[in-house]
């Protein structure tokens, strides 16, 4: 629990600006949805945005951030321009990806967001991959992967905190625990401690703590990414929260019950980061205007643009060879 | 020009990258002390432990690792052991690696190469003898390279090191001890251009890897019964030359498609159509394709031969092409 006494209210009040500017975008996704703009499925983040916000505020703009299917909120964070990702969820000209990639392959080469990932664990061995890069070109940054309590369980995750421990690379690793892997709760499907006892496993250092306290995530993603920045190899990152929406924009979670969604929303982290601090309460409303006014017009301007130009289907898709070959 | 090993050749290729571009590592199981095949011997000694690199057994962290580290402005090349093994990391390269420049927009390139020895050699049974080139051709994004030469393994291995494309670089097992003239320096083979190693008017032999040494040798055969075939090693399977294979058939009028891997959905397959499709009023026989049955190889000799194209085979189809 953060402590109240020494807190820095600026840092809070900027925590609280960059979580209204997710929940403002993922709800004008889910109103894209609904309107039927929004042309693939799409995996709110509402809920666990003090994750996103409290690492990616100790992440430098050339760091290296590798996400999920649950990757809009730390996209933004890292410093993606909105705009261009909701041009990217309506398959529009002038997404991030050019319309080829849509909601689970956002990505944001320019901000060190080296993109969503359509495949459950297979960030985590990108990421390890772009540490060993960094290491060899002696360079400074770090890279941050985050992934849900249900990628531990594949392969990939075994094998690449391994190999981050044995290449003693600058890679943090976050477990952005929600309790569900789709419509399963993961807890069934797991054996052991979970996630920071098998990271420990591995020699890794690891911290299990409430992801939806900003500041608290705030504090210990500085902490280990100064380490980590200075050499001391891997760290791993637990953090608790809970998905208040479906699994998908389109799921409506009926595989557990109305009373537990309820009593989550009473943790909602933006409110209680906003409990934090005395006196910021116009701050942050006028932040939260500020969100909601950013995140609609990045709607109404996605919404008007044009799709790509079609011919557009054969390009970037290697050097070599005519894409063409043998087609139609 | 040098007589070198086929393994030699690509050691040279890739010592000559790694000096030329200080963001050339390899990186894969045993490379310290050489590589299974030897390919990398002595290699540790020049460049160090961080740029001929052990790793664990950790197939799908090694092409994983290589995509993020290529992704990042470095130019892995990433050793296999067996073209087999590789299939544990299937997700790693073709749905991460192949896909990344398309599916980000453009925002992404992936130059990593990666080793995938092949084929049979004796007694290495259904785990460590495949030729699964056919599959990579299949993947929009990826690049499928087959030397079968020393020279073309060290120039193809040059220009794979250097493409912005994800490269299935597949060596054939037993090509390893094979000794050919391979030029030195900066020698570099391009991809998609086929080496026509035999020119001839009766029938066009199209093959790649190993299997392009049974067409020569079929060759020598039917030339002392009067036939002169056309052999045309591929190189690369993707992309392929086309223009040159369709201009053979055009003259010959005759093709063979000699090839290790299974028959079924073989790349053979592909080319069978492509020249069926394109010169089907100039064929003078129908197009003949040639490959394994469709059963994983063996480990007792004769049965594992039942899954060889032999030259006497390559010879006695292009005979009865020919009609003699
Ligand atoms: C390899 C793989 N298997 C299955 C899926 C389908 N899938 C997408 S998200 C998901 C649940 C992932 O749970 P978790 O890792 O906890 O992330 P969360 O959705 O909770 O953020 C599944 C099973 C997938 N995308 N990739
Ligand atoms: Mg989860």
């Amino acid at each position: 629990m953060t402590d109240r006494r020494n807190i820095d209210a600026n840092r809070v009040v900027d925590h609280c600006r960059m979580m209204w500017r997710i929940r403002a975008f993922e709800e004008n996704a889910l109103r894209g949805l609904d309107e039927k703009i929004v042309l693939g499925a799409i995996h709110p983040t509402i809920g666990q945005e003090a994750i996103a916000t409290g690492i990616c505020a100790n992440l430098n703009r050339d760091d290296v951030l590798l996400s999920t299917h649950r990757g809009h909120g730390h996209t933004l964070a890292k410093g993606a321009n909105p705009e261009a990702m909701m041009r990217e969820l309506f398959g529009k000209e002038g997404g991030n990806c050019g319309g080829k990639g849509g909601s689970m392959h956002i990505a944001d080469f320019g901000v060190g967001m080296l993109g969503a990932n359509g495949v459950v664990s297979a960030n985590i061995v990108i990421a390890a991959g772009a540490g060993h890069a960094i290491k060899l070109k002696g360079e400074k940054k770090v890279v941050c992967c985050i992934f849900g309590d249900g990628a531990i369980n594949r392969g990939p995750f075994l094998e690449g905190l391994n190999w981050a421990v044995v290449f003693n690379l600058p890679v943090l690793f976050v477990c952005e625990d929600n309790g569900f892997a789709a419509t399963t709760r993961t807890k069934t499907m797991t054996g052991g401690d979970g996630p920071s006892a098998r990271a420990r496993s591995f020699g890794l250092q690891a911290k299990e703590i409430d992801g939806n306290d900003v500041m608290a995530v705030d504090e210990t993603a500085r902490e280990m990414i100064d380490a980590i920045r200075n050499g001391g190899g891997p760290r791993f990152l637990h953090a608790h929260t809970y998905r208040l929406t479906g699994h998908t924009g389109s799921d409506p979670a009926t595989y557990r019950p109305k009373e537990e969604v309820e009593e989550k929303w009473k943790d909602d982290p933006i409110v209680r980061a906003s409990a934090l601090v005395d006196g910021q309460k116009d701050a942050i409303e006028k932040a939260k205007a500020e969100a909601y006014a950013e995140m609609s017009r990045a709607f109404d301007v996605a919404k008007a643009a044009s799709f790509p130009s079609a011919d557009l289907a054969f390009t970037d898709v290697q050097d070599a060879g005519d894409p063409r070959q043998g087609a139609y | 020009m040098a007589i070198m090993t086929y393994a030699d050749a690509a050691k040279a290729g890739l010592a000559e990258e790694m000096r030329r571009d200080p963001h050339v590592w390899a990186v894969g199981e045993d490379l310290g002390r050489g590589g299974v095949f030897g390919q990398y011997g002595g290699m540790l000694a020049e460049f160090g432990p961080e740029r001929i690199s052990d790793a664990p057994i950790s197939e799908a962290c090694i092409m994983g690792a290589a995509v993020g580290a290529a992704m990042m402005g470095t130019r892995p090349v990433v050793e296999m052991r067996f073209s087999d093994f590789a299939l544990c990391a299937i997700d790693e390269l073709v749905n991460q690696a192949a896909k990344a420049r398309y599916m980000f927009g453009g925002q992404a390139r992936v130059p990593l190469v990666v080793r995938e020895p092949i084929g049979m050699w004796r007694s290495s049974a259904a785990q460590h003898s495949q030729s699964l080139e056919s599959w990579y051709t299949h993947i929009p994004g990826l690049v499928v390279v087959c030397p079968s030469s020393p020279a073309d393994n060290k120039g193809l291995l040059k220009t794979a090191i250097r493409s912005d494309d994800p490269v299935v670089y597949m060596e054939h097992k037993g090509l390893w001890p094979v000794e050919g003239e391979v030029p030195e320096g900066d020698h570099l083979v391009p991809f998609g251009k086929a080496n026509v190693l035999r020119e001839g008017r009766d029938v066009t032999i199209v093959s790649w890897s190993a299997q392009v040494h049974l067409c020569m040798k079929a060759a020598e055969q039917l030339a002392k019964d009067g036939i002169e075939a056309e052999v045309i090693d591929l190189r690369t399977l993707w992309p392929w030359d086309k223009d040159r294979v369709l201009a053979s058939v055009e003259k010959t009028g005759r093709l063979i498609v000699a090839q290790e891997a299974v028959s079924v959905s073989g790349f053979g397959a592909e080319i069978a159509a492509t020249v069926s499709e394109t010169l089907h009023g100039a064929l003078k026989a129908p197009v003949k394709r040639l490959g394994a049955p469709r059963i994983p190889v063996s480990y007792a000799p004769p049965l594992e031969d039942k899954a060889r194209v032999t030259a006497d085979q390559i010879a006695a189809a292009a005979t009865a092409l020919v009609g003699r």
